[in-house]
């Protein structure tokens, strides 16, 4: 018998949906929907009572209008009035409606609370299961709230129906996704785990996801798991296929059960217990061994259903890495999918040799394959298997056959797809520069790269071939005639032009015997591409040019012709004006030797993670490239090897100093500050000034010797914070907007809003004085933990400040968890000849990232016992600064960020207010109540918040609020 | 976790979606949107998997479809599923909508949406599994409409929706999901490419 049977349902809705579907044109379509809302609207506004099947056919419809992409306003209220009928269909099309368009709107989450409450608590398992997938689907904090402790309850009771305990299972898991903090363990999580050994296989299969979840995050107190779930996976493996009944699935036993009992055993390392490992090994091996038997049915389903098992074993003995036995035989079962015919089964196969790839026992068997590998990245159809087969080769890569992978990738990029372009061409610059061996093979690679697939070359690429070729002696001449041959294509890509110029800009020297590369002939090519660059590669070019002069005297003359015409001097970009003037001048006045020491030749790079291995980190999460850390640690340095060649002054200082451009390019420091240095991005040689262009001028107008500079102001250490820096943070906590600081020569003042987890922070630094101020230079920096709970970024400031000018910065703020620390800001500058060195306290505190909540007395009452563990709570109790004054405490409560609640308190004079801290990981609900005693001025302030951390530093900041 | 379900028909029109995770309607349309793109250009005969597009969380998460007839079935999932195993549970879904619609249509979709979503809310429950198991799936449907029909005895009478649709349009779409070959030739008739420039199919 059919189990729905086609003749019931709502005539009303069949109409509708049959008009709908009649309408020949979308306006017809629209209309019709309109006049429809018209219709359900007026019925739902109208005087007379809907009897309950109205209510649900409305419902419905509006559910069937939404499916068709239209906003759906109203009905909510509606849908939650059918929660409470005590009949199961109108009941479920309120779920239902619920289930789909219900998010957390908090007014009628409360209602729905309530009919889920009365539900739960039916005894009636069909509306306790209606209740738990509400929960589960809507999944809000409010439901965790109110139903985080009843719900283990219901799934361990000795009398829970299976089909409940199932929902109470996953609705828990949903709960503990949602918000860990409210589901306690307890008593409850002995009694899950055995739920592995349910007689249901339904309730193991609900349980098992609960449960590896619950493992992912406490798995010492899950770890008697394993056991169970080995003796459970080994019942089903040995099991005929026709002893499970309704769970063989086209002939295999459990195939979904199994899959699940195997990940959970991930979470975890081989068992110890030798026992319990030999039955695991057994198993492991039947499975392999059964990919080998006859099918016992040809469809498509059976073989699916036992290489899902398949693939999870294999990915399991994966996990281990410590059976060589079974990594080999695994290696193998995935060498046959390589070549099957299936093409689901090649992709998984290639998807699981990456991970093979990186055990020591499987990598060489794994190489073994290579060339079908090769050959499934040229001939797939699919791209999905394509990117799949080039995640492979990346992973088999090493000594032995990078060059032939890097070929085989460089040739792949001329088609690949767009949307794998600038990964691919991560990969390649990444292998090509660990297994370089022979550095003319690396450049030619990399400049390949760069001829190919120009546009998807980041920044990072382009720079890690100038940080090698910088550290390695024996490549210069050889890059410096490479990228000249490459530059004389008429048509090159931008990228090209810059590392061009840069590595002629410094090595042209070495090719500029040869009269086809004179430095002329260098100087003409370079210039020939000038204008048609960009802004920051034409300042790249500048640079170069004024290290031709330093290089090639001959082509002084010609340089400076072009730095002294109109289009260079008059520039209308502020940036290369600048360049052109200071490199005029700085080749007009400075000696030959003042120019040798300042354009000297850049001292190499210290030794650092690849940046591009970051990026490719940052481009797949952190997991995806595990194994190409440790690699990075095994073989990283091998080019970078000359790192530790005597440092130079000017070395030193650019490193000690900022974070400038250059610094970004060698990636990794952990660098919150802001440099000092020009904000030009492309302007890598001007580091060689390493104090940049204010120094240089400084330098030309004392006495035009420019190595007697004065030492940069910025390899100064950051002052220690002002002793009233602290002070001065109190002063923000109520406000977003005033001055933050005074002194005699600068004004700081600040404006910030926030939203949410965001907020964004101008300061405006004013130069109360006439005289410029140079150097100037800010710091925002992270201390202690902080870097882990705020994420802050600025850009650099402009480093003069002129008299009487103000400049500006932006600080972008996201809040990544609960904090107390407050960031500092170093701000550094020369006033005169001195060095100003000030560190305040940025002011920003954890109550700015406050929702506010607005509530009634029952409720604020009802969450105010909820929380009511001691460490929830922070008291003081603290005598008045300024005098009680109503209005005042007001103000200052709303400058909090909460939400200031009326007739709450059952004493008027009390005020209570609440609010949500939004952070990234999690939102805190938090609760205040602030007693005031006008007879002895004192006040007596409680918070009380889900997080302790977060009860007491507010309550330790607004205690200095009054 | 199953992030997302959706089920539209050859022409994207969207004929289930369930999302587990919470997003705007905006974007909810979007990524249906979004993922019919990506997945109706793909050829018969490629793999079953790809990466879910740009909205629902880039290459984190897989899109593991499956096309039956008119219609495709999108299911979209994180690093922690089983990619076959995702197949199967399609195959199950269908197997019991087919059970409980008898020989299950597009049409049967389009009328009953809430029961579908009933099903599936056996089978799936804030994006776990929550029963794989078929028989139990339909009993437990069963048992539901046992408790409709006595709710509802007057409204069991004969009106059949599958009928009321236009009889062209509704040739293709009472094409069963489940025949012989579950994969609907990649080549659309023409005859139905006509009749769709001048009516307006939903």
């Amino acid at each position: 018998m059919p189990a729905v049977s086609k003749g019931d349902g709502m005539r009303g809705l069949a109409v509708f949906i049959s008009d709908i579907r009649n309408c020949k044109s979308k306006e017809a379509e629209i209309k019709r929907i309109n006049k429809e809302l018209a219709n359900i609207r007026s019925k739902f506004k109208g005087d007379k009572a809907l009897d309950g099947y109205s209510k649900k056919k409305y419902v419905c419809k509006l559910l069937f209008i939404f499916l068709l992409g239209h906003d759906i306003d109203f009905g909510h209220m509606e849908a939650v009035n059918l929660l409470s009928s005590n009949k199961y269909t109108e009941k479920q099309i309120g779920y239902l409606f619920i289930s789909v368009l219900v998010n957390s709107n908090s007014e009628l989450i409360r209602l729905i609370n309530n009919a889920i409450k009365n539900d739960l608590s039916s005894r009636n398992p069909t509306f306790m299961c209606l209740a738990l997938h509400c929960i589960a689907n809507v999944g809000s904090r409010e439901m965790a709230e109110a139903f985080a402790g009843e719900i283990p309850r219901i799934l361990v009771a000795g009398d829970t129906m299976d089909s409940v305990k199932q929902s109470a299972a996953l609705c828990l898991l949903r709960l503990y996704k949602t918000c860990p903090d409210l589901v306690l363990m307890g008593e409850w999580t002995s009694r899950v785990v055995h739920l592995l050994n349910d007689q249901h296989m339904g309730v193991v299969t609900a349980a098992i996801s609960l449960i590896t979840c619950l493992s992912q995050k406490n798995p010492d107190e899950f770890k008697t798991c394993v056991s169970l779930a080995v003796s459970r996976l080994s019942r089903i493996v040995s099991s005929a296929s026709t002893d499970l009944q309704d769970y063989t699935y086209y002939f295999v036993p459990a195939p979904w059960l199994s899959c699940k009992l195997l990940r959970l055993l991930q979470c975890y390392p081989p068992p110890e217990d030798g026992a319990v490992k030999g039955r695991l090994v057994e198993c492991l091996e039947t499975i392999l061994n059964k990919a080998q038997e006859p099918p016992k049915s040809k469809k498509v389903q059976h073989s699916n259903a036992k290489n899902a098992i398949l693939f999870e074993a294999i990915a399991l003995i994966i996990h281990y890495d410590s059976e060589p036995n079974l990594l080999v035989r695994a290696c193998n079962q995935l060498g046959q999918f390589l070549q099957h015919r299936e093409t689901n089964l090649r992709y998984l196969a290639l998807e699981s040799m990456c991970t093979l790839a990186s055990s020591e026992f499987s990598h060489e068997a794994v190489k073994t394959h290579i060339e079908t590998v090769i050959n499934a990245l040229k001939t797939e159809r699919d791209v999905s298997v394509r990117q799949r087969a080039a995640d492979l080769l990346y992973a088999m890569c090493d000594r032995s056959n990078a060059k032939q992978i890097v070929a085989e990738m460089l040739s792949y990029l001329e088609t690949a797809d767009y949307s794998i372009r600038e990964e691919m061409v991560l990969k390649v610059a990444i292998l090509a520069e660990k297994y370089a061996v022979d550095y003319s093979w690396y450049v030619d690679t990399i400049l390949n790269l760069i001829r190919i697939a120009g546009d998807y070359v980041s920044e990072e690429v382009w720079y890690r071939v100038i940080q090698i070729v910088i550290n390695r002696d024996d490549v210069q001449g050889y890059a410096a005639k490479t990228v000249f041959e490459a530059l004389q294509a008429p048509a090159c890509h931008e990228n090209m032009v810059k590392v061009g110029g840069y590595i002629l800009g410094e090595f042209g020297n070495l090719i500029a015997g040869d009269p086809r590369s004179s430095p002329l002939v260098q100087f003409n090519l370079l210039h020939s591409k000038f204008h048609l660059c960009s802004v920051p590669t034409r300042a790249l070019l500048l640079s170069a040019y004024i290290k031709f002069i330093n290089l090639f005297p001959e082509t002084k003359s010609t340089i400076q012709e072009v730095l002294r015409c109109d289009s260079q001097i008059r520039n209308s970009d502020v940036e290369l004006q600048q360049r052109a003037v200071e490199y005029l001048k700085l080749s007009s006045i400075a000696s030959t030797d003042v120019l040798a020491t300042v354009l000297e030749e850049m001292p190499p790079f210290p030794e650092r993670e690849s940046s591009i291995l970051a990026k490719l980190k940052k481009k797949k999460g952190p997991g995806a490239v595990s194994v190409e850390l440790e690699d990075g640690k095994r073989e990283g340095g091998e080019l970078n090897g000359g790192g530790e060649r005597g440092d130079t002054p000017a070395m030193s200082a650019s490193n000690a100093s900022t974070p400038s451009p250059s610094a970004d390019l060698l990636g990794l420091r952990p660098a919150p500050a802001v440099g000092s240095a020009p904000p030009s991005v492309g302007s890598l040689l001007v580091d060689v000034f390493s104090e940049g262009p204010a120094a240089a001028t400084a330098g030309v107008n004392d006495d035009g010797f420019l190595s007697s500079a004065p030492p940069p102001a910025v390899s100064e250490e950051p002052a220690p914070p002002l002793p009233e820096a602290e002070d001065l943070l109190n002063k923000f906590v109520c406000k977003n907007n005033g001055v933050l600081f005074e002194n005699q020569l600068l004004q700081i003042g600040i404006k910030s809003e926030y939203r949410q987890n965001l907020g964004r922070m101008y300061l405006f630094f004013g130069n109360k004085t006439s005289v410029q101020f140079v150097s100037f230079s800010t710091a925002v920096s992270c201390p202690g933990e902080l870097p882990t709970q705020l994420n802050l970024q600025t850009k650099t400031v402009e480093p003069l400040i002129e008299g009487g000018a103000q400049v500006q910065q932006v600080v972008n703020i996201e809040c990544l968890t609960d904090f107390i620390d407050a960031p500092l800001l170093n701000i550094k500058f020369r006033y005169g000849g001195a060095l100003q060195n000030i560190t305040l306290k940025l002011p920003v505190t954890i109550n700015k990232f406050f929702q506010p909540t607005e509530m009634l007395s029952q409720e604020f009452f009802q969450r105010w016992k909820q929380l009511s563990q001691p460490q929830q709570e922070a008291q003081k109790i603290f005598k008045s600064g300024h005098g009680i004054d109503t209005e005042v405490v007001k103000a200052k409560l709303l400058g909090l960020g909460t939400a200031l609640l009326e007739n709450v308190d059952p004493n008027p004079e009390n005020f209570v207010c609440a609010g949500v801290i939004q952070t990234k990981g999690q939102q805190v609900g938090c609760l205040l109540r602030l007693e005031p005693n006008a007879q002895a001025q004192m006040y007596r302030l409680t918070l009380r918040s889900s997080k302790d951390t977060v009860s007491k530093r507010i309550c330790d900041l607004l205690a200095e609020q009054f | 976790m199953i992030k997302a379900i959706l089920i539209f028909n050859n022409h994207g029109k969207p004929r289930l979606s369930k999302f587990y995770e919470h997003y705007s309607e905006d974007t909810e349309q979007q990524i249906i949107r979004e993922t019919f793109h990506l997945v109706s250009k793909r050829d018969e005969n490629v793999c079953n998997f790809l990466e879910g597009g740009i909205l629902i969380g880039g290459s984190d998460n897989k899109l593991i479809y499956r096309h039956y007839a008119t219609l495709y079935f999108v299911f979209c999932v994180d690093s922690s599923e089983s990619e076959l195993g995702i197949l199967d549970l399609i195959q199950v879904f269908v197997e019991t909508l087919d059970k409980c619609f008898e020989n299950v249509c597009e049409l049967d979709l389009i009328f009953h949406v809430d029961k579908v979503h009933n099903i599936l809310g056996e089978m799936v429950m804030g994006g776990m599994v929550l029963e794989t198991n078929m028989n139990e799936i339909i009993t437990q449907v069963d048992s539901q409409n046992k408790m409709e029909k006595s709710e509802y005895p007057v409204t069991a009478q004969g009106f059949i929706p599958r009928a009321s649709c236009s009889k062209l349009a509704g040739l293709m779409l009472k094409e069963p999901l489940l025949s012989v070959s579950y994969v609907w030739p990649s080549v659309i008739p023409v005859t139905f490419e006509q009749l769709s420039s001048h009516i307006y199919i939903n």
